[in-house]
């Protein structure tokens, strides 16, 4: 019995002749975001979980001294995007592996792409509006730079 | 009808293009075929543990990114669920999260190397240990402090 075997690697739909190959920046994106995020997310464990009592000294106080700086407002956002699109593109790795229905693969598709972006919205908004001193919050609730009232 | 598997190959190079699908070679080597870069051994392995690693960091941040949006809510609402993260169970598995994530990181910039170094495929085993013993001294450095900050509060 012969049985041809496909080249490894051969796509399912060849790369366009013409116009933007999306499937080449996309390999690319997982790699130079990989390298970033590491800087991002060593970065954001060791603040959070290694200095100071790390995880039982988080509260809304001490986000709220982070979010006030901008550093960390940028830092935050960055993480946010560059986290969610590479983990999304790499869920949709997955479901071209795995799935093998054509429909249930472009609705589990279309969920991860509806998902990324709502959170990423969300957590944009978050950073950006979030006030560490909300009027009428109990002062030892918030950040000590807020004014007592 | 199996692959074609080159004899020298214990785990260091790919199955050429115009070898896969002919007829195997022969072999009067070992019964079971060594492995490829993608298949058997370390480079597997490896990417079974990316992949793994890579989807259980996808969960966590959709509801690590949902739990902190509270913060825009009400100081008494993050407190509240930023709470459940400081209790001994959740403590362990803060544990296993970030063992996670420093795999997936370390053997992410593997991927990386064997990509774009030339003689990253050469050495792509050697990076897998690399990977590992990084691994092991990250995780000794945070889990002890994690757990003391854990279980003293
Ligand atoms: C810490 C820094 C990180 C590095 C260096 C990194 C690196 C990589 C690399 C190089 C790939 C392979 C892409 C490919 O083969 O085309 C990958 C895949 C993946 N990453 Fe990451 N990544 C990081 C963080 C994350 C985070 C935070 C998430 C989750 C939100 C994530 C989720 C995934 C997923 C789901 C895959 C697909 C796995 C697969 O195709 O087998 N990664 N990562």
């Amino acid at each position: 019995m012969t049985t041809t075997i496909d080249a490894p690697r051969t796509p399912i739909r060849p790369a366009p002749k013409k116009g933007v190959n999306w499937e080449k920046w996309g390999w690319i994106y997982m790699r130079a975001s990989g390298v970033v995020l590491v800087v991002l997310i060593f970065g954001h464990l060791f603040v959070n979980l290694m200095v100071g009592d790390g995880v039982s000294a988080i509260d809304f106080a001490f986000v709220g001294g982070k979010l006030s700086s901008p550093f960390w407002q940028w830092w935050d956002v960055a993480m946010l995007w560059l986290a969610l699109i590479h983990g999304s593109n790499g869920m949709r790795t997955l479901v071209n592996d795995y799935s093998r229905n054509q429909t249930v693969g472009k609705i589990l598709k279309g969920a991860i792409f509806v998902s990324a972006v709502v959170l990423i919205v969300l957590g944009t908004l978050v950073v950006f509006t979030f006030d560490p001193c909300p009027a009428g919050a109990p002062a030892d609730l918030v950040a000590s730079f807020c004014p007592t009232s | 009808m199996t692959a074609t598997v080159s004899r020298k190959s214990q785990g260091g190079s790919f199955v050429s293009l115009k070898t896969a699908g002919t007829p195997p070679i022969t072999q009067s080597g070992p019964k079971r075929p060594a492995g490829t870069l993608y298949r058997g051994r370390e480079g597997m392995w490896s990417w079974v543990l990316h992949r793994i690693t890579g989807v259980a960091i996808f969960f966590f941040l959709l509801v690590h990114i949902l739990d902190t949006a509270l913060i825009r809510v009400s100081p008494e609402a993050y407190n509240a669920v930023i709470g459940t993260y400081q209790t001994p169970i959740m403590g362990l598995g803060e544990v296993a999260l970030v063992g996670a994530i420093a795999y997936h990181a370390y053997n992410g910039l593997r991927i990386v190397l064997i990509d774009f170094w030339s003689k990253g495929s050469k050495y792509q085993k050697v990076m897998f240990y690399v990977v590992i013993g990084l691994w092991v001294i990250t995780m000794l450095g945070f889990v002890p402090r994690h757990l003391i900050n854990v279980f003293s509060h």
